[in-house]
């Protein structure tokens, strides 16, 4: 290969690279979906916090919102819907432990780093680690729960199954069975028959996911970041845990059934449509048992 | 001869247990009375239950709302009735206190039970529920059931009066009244509670009811006798 050539090649494959870069960029706002790449850079953080200097940051990061006593009134706090958190509960969405368990220290680092999507907080990805390090430090000076109680042990995921069709099936019978379709609808949609009476422990209102819009989900973004979910249940909110009766794989076919239910293109979503094109006939709607039951 | 005497002992044992379920079986004093309320109560609503129709068919007529329950003359049921202070520490029943959900409902609306009991939460009805205490000094949990599971056993640790809902159906309300002791009673809509088994001493006896609060009152025990005491609580109506 002549010098020009292998020149032209190396472009083109830079071309590539940065091609493919553009569209996972755009892939975590819009169409496709990153299936592991988000979830699994989010770095483990091993600094010792140091709480004096978490202080400062926190009063110059977060105060804002989540209030200098840490009580989720902050001056901005009123304009805000949903609420920020209150750290005096102790009381966290997103973890990886069991619902009424303290989160361990990198839950609470992830969620500073990813955000909370369709909220006010945004994603603090360019804080140091050793910053993210001390602002959790501080954090936990606001209830007492941190120094008499441990975090819960986290959920193990198994290694997820591959996507087939009996598997979304099994899915879409849990989806039925657990009644999901209560809160979030026979599609997905967030409308379900409960949907508009939804509370959080605050008396605020709060909305179910709409799995249509195939925005991420609250806590992350990877099918293992779904199945933490809903075997870790979203505490404060109606979000309840599943945990006592989905067990091993079987969570794995309740969130290939919820992939469907996004308007990506996912391995489950293109399967599943092939499959509905010549058995949609077959399925009972999801919703309200017929007998009145 | 003697099986038949076990037998009979162990029925008398389980009749005890059954009538007195929060009570100390020891010999000792007794404190009962009445709880009665003054003003107007709030006027209970029926309860929609089309949204969910396995509920809703279960129920002849329309369930109303438990936030205040009264009796003829006034009495105040689901009112918790304990000693706050002065009774004597003792180790939680082993026991479960048992919180159940049928018909779209809690039985009981107000649940009682000692600090580090255990406490079993189960799901008579055909559909699923969330069971969501909303505590505060405990740890907030909220953990679905649906129809068959087994029942979910939890203990508190702290005293606590928690609110519980269900998410899915919003008219499900009730209470976890955590306490300190395990003399305790809740009044049925007649009013009455007893609290037996109490060794001579001075004790603080409190009522509390969830919309119209708290009373406290002081009363002396000196031996096996039963010192009468009556609530009366102010009913607001909002």
């Amino acid at each position: 290969m002549s010098r020009v050539a292998r020149h032209i090649t190396s472009i083109a494959a830079l071309s590539v690279v940065a091609l493919l870069t553009a569209a996972a960029g755009r892939a975590q706002t819009v169409h496709g979906l990153p299936r592991e790449g988000r979830g699994a850079d989010i770095k483990a953080n091993t600094h010792v916090g140091r709480v004096a200097i978490g202080k400062e940051e926190y009063k110059r990061y977060c105060a804002g919102c989540h209030g200098d006593r840490g009580d989720g009134i902050g001056e901005n706090t009123q304009w805000i819907d949903p609420k920020p958190r209150d750290f005096t509960q102790a009381v966290f969405k997103c973890r990886s432990t069991p619902s009424g368990t303290l989160p361990t220290d990198q839950d609470v680092i992830n969620t500073i780093r990813r955000g909370i999507v369709n909220s006010n907080m945004p994603q603090w990805r360019p804080l140091p680690d050793q910053m993210e390090a001390d602002l959790l430090a501080y954090i936990k000076t606001f209830s007492p729960r941190w120094t008499s109680e441990k975090p819960g042990t986290p959920f193990v995921i198994p290694p997820e199954t591959p996507v087939t069709t009996e598997s979304i099936l099994a899915g879409r019978a849990m989806f039925q069975k657990f009644e999901c379709w209560k809160c979030h609808g026979a599609d997905g949609r967030g409308d379900g028959p409960s949907a508009s009476s939804l509370t959080d422990s605050k008396d605020q209102p709060i909305h179910p996911y709409d799995f249509t819009t195939g925005t991420r989900f609250k806590c992350g973004t990877t099918n293992a970041d779904l199945y933490r979910i809903f075997m870790t249940g979203l505490d404060g909110t109606p979000m309840a845990s599943f945990a006592d009766n989905i067990k091993g794989d079987q969570g794995w076919d309740l969130v290939h059934y919820l992939r469907t239910l996004q308007p990506l293109r996912t391995p489950e979503t293109i399967l599943w449509k092939t499959w509905l094109a010549t058995h949609a006939a077959e399925l009972k709607p999801i919703g309200p048992p017929a007998d009145g039951r | 001869m003697r099986m038949k005497l076990v037998a009979s002992v162990a029925v008398c044992a389980l009749t005890t247990m059954a009538l007195a379920p929060n009570a100390h079986r020891n010999a000792g004093g007794t404190v009962a009375g009445k709880v009665t309320f003054t003003g107007t109560p709030p006027k209970m609503k029926p309860i929609d239950m089309a949204k969910e129709p396995s509920c809703a068919k279960e129920h002849a007529t329309p369930v109303m709302n438990e936030s205040v329950v009264t009796g003829a003359g006034s009495t105040l049921g689901d009112v918790v009735v304990y000693i706050s202070a002065g009774a004597p520490s003792g180790a939680a029943p082993a026991s479960p206190a048992v919180f159940d959900q049928k018909g779209c409902q809690y039985l009981p609306h107000v649940l009682a039970m000692q600090a580090g009991q255990k406490l079993e939460v189960k799901n008579d009805d055909q559909t699923s529920h969330n069971i969501h205490p909303l505590s505060k000094v405990n740890p907030e949990w909220n953990k679905s059931q649906p129809p068959g599971a087994p029942p979910i056993e939890v203990a508190y640790d702290k005293p606590e009066f928690i609110p519980v809902k269900c998410n899915v159906h919003p008219w499900m309300h009730g209470y976890f009244a955590v306490l300190n002791t395990s003399h305790s009673a809740v009044t049925g809509s007649d009013g009455s509670f007893s609290l037996a088994g109490l060794p001579p001493g001075k004790y603080t006896v409190t009522a509390w009811q969830e919309r119209f609060g708290t009373q406290s009152q002081e009363v002396t025990i000196t031996g096996n006798e039963t010192a009468k005491l009556d609530f009366v609580l102010k009913a607001t109506e909002y």
